[in-house]
């Protein structure tokens, strides 16, 4: 449990020392995420798709994600802080987010049956 | 007797370990009316536990700094679980053995829409410069929003908020909106729903079928690291 912890805390250390190196605008989380996943793709071209996650791995991952939606609660109870930007900007902030995530929806959608039209 | 309680309330309000036990309370109470109502969008336990701790802070005047103190020991947890998400979106890679075309097309201009919409919308109508770059990642799962958020000037816990609003928008419009533009294909609704609604669009996509679920995770994955790569950029 704790190695595969580890693992996880040492790609993310390399993800936020590899975006400060560089400058990168990045989430340093994510590039350790991304760079995990390279490496999950590796180990499966090495052993096969179904042995590329060690189960320890497979075992520390679903505890940390089965639960993940706790780990927002914390930074989500901060909008409290927020709350007379949040009525004094209602209107934009409803109507960007109704309307560009239908528009996300609609265009992915339609695109998706246009290109994968199945022969 | 008043004077003892009210003693160690003002104790055990100053301990950190309060803000944590109650943050795992709120989510655990939010979580079980969720699944009592059958997982429905709108009982989002996140949206609920964090409207419950909000009232509990305002009644008792505990300052959210004081709160944080203790619910940080969840909030470290972000980054790791972030990594984490590699474990998942690799198994969905599988997904694109079964074509990538429409993936490929679709994937980047659902990100694009979603957004350069939430940003033209909010300055169109007058939203502040702080309030558009905590929008403008909101289609993405919570911890690359917030990282998103943050490194572009906006504020991770209004992005929070505003990615579960998103979410629930998106499983809950999303679906009729697909059929009558007569998307039927379960991974194209699936991709839709994953790439502009995350993991509540996701969970949606699996009440649908296997097929959208799976689809679903994959978009929501390859999303986040697109607007990760792609927001900071234009910002």
């Amino acid at each position: 449990m704790l190695p595969m912890l580890a693992l996880l805390l040492v790609f993310q250390l390399a993800g936020e020392a590899l975006c400060h190196a560089l400058a990168l605008p990045v989430p340093g989380p994510v590039v350790g995420m991304v760079a995990l996943l390279l490496v999950l793709i590796a180990r499966g071209l090495w052993v096969g798709t179904d042995a590329a996650v060690p189960a320890e791995l497979e075992r520390v991952t679903s505890a940390l994600l089965g639960h993940l939606s706790l780990l927002f609660v914390p930074a989500g109870v901060g909008v409290t802080t927020h709350l007379a930007l949040l009525a004094s900007e209602a209107v934009p902030i409803a109507v960007a987010l109704v309307g560009s995530t239908l528009a996300a929806i609609a265009v992915a959608g339609v695109l998706m049956v246009r290109l994968e039209r199945r022969p | 007797m008043m004077n003892d309680l009210s003693d160690i309330w003002v104790y055990l309000a100053r301990d950190p370990l309060f803000g944590l036990t109650l943050t795992v309370l709120a989510y655990l109470a939010a979580n079980a009316v969720y699944r009592r109502l059958g997982m429905h969008p709108l009982a989002n336990p996140v949206l609920w536990a964090v409207v419950m701790l909000g009232l509990v802070l305002a009644v008792t005047g505990i300052p959210y700094d004081r709160y944080f103190e203790g619910a940080q020991f969840i909030h470290v947890l972000l980054g790791p679980a972030t990594v984490a998400l590699a474990v998942p979106l690799y198994r969905a890679l599988g997904m694109l053995r079964r074509g990538w075309r429409g993936v490929a097309v679709a994937l980047p201009a659902s990100v694009a829409v979603a957004s350069l919409g939430a940003i033209g919308l909010g300055v169109a109508f007058g939203a502040g410069e702080t309030t558009v770059a905590s929008l403008a990642p909101k289609a993405v799962t919570t911890p690359i929003a917030m990282g998103i958020s943050e490194r572009i000037g906006g504020l991770p816990s209004l992005t929070a908020v505003l990615v579960i609003l998103t979410g629930i928008l998106g499983a809950v419009l999303g679906p009729p909106v697909l059929s009558a533009l007569g998307v039927r294909d379960p991974r194209a609704r699936g991709v839709a729903l994953g790439a502009a609604a995350h993991g509540i669009g996701t969970a949606r996509a699996f009440n649908e079928s296997p097929e959208a679920g799976a689809a679903a995770s994959l978009a929501m994955g390859l999303a986040g690291v697109l607007t990760a790569a792609f927001l900071p950029l234009v910002w």
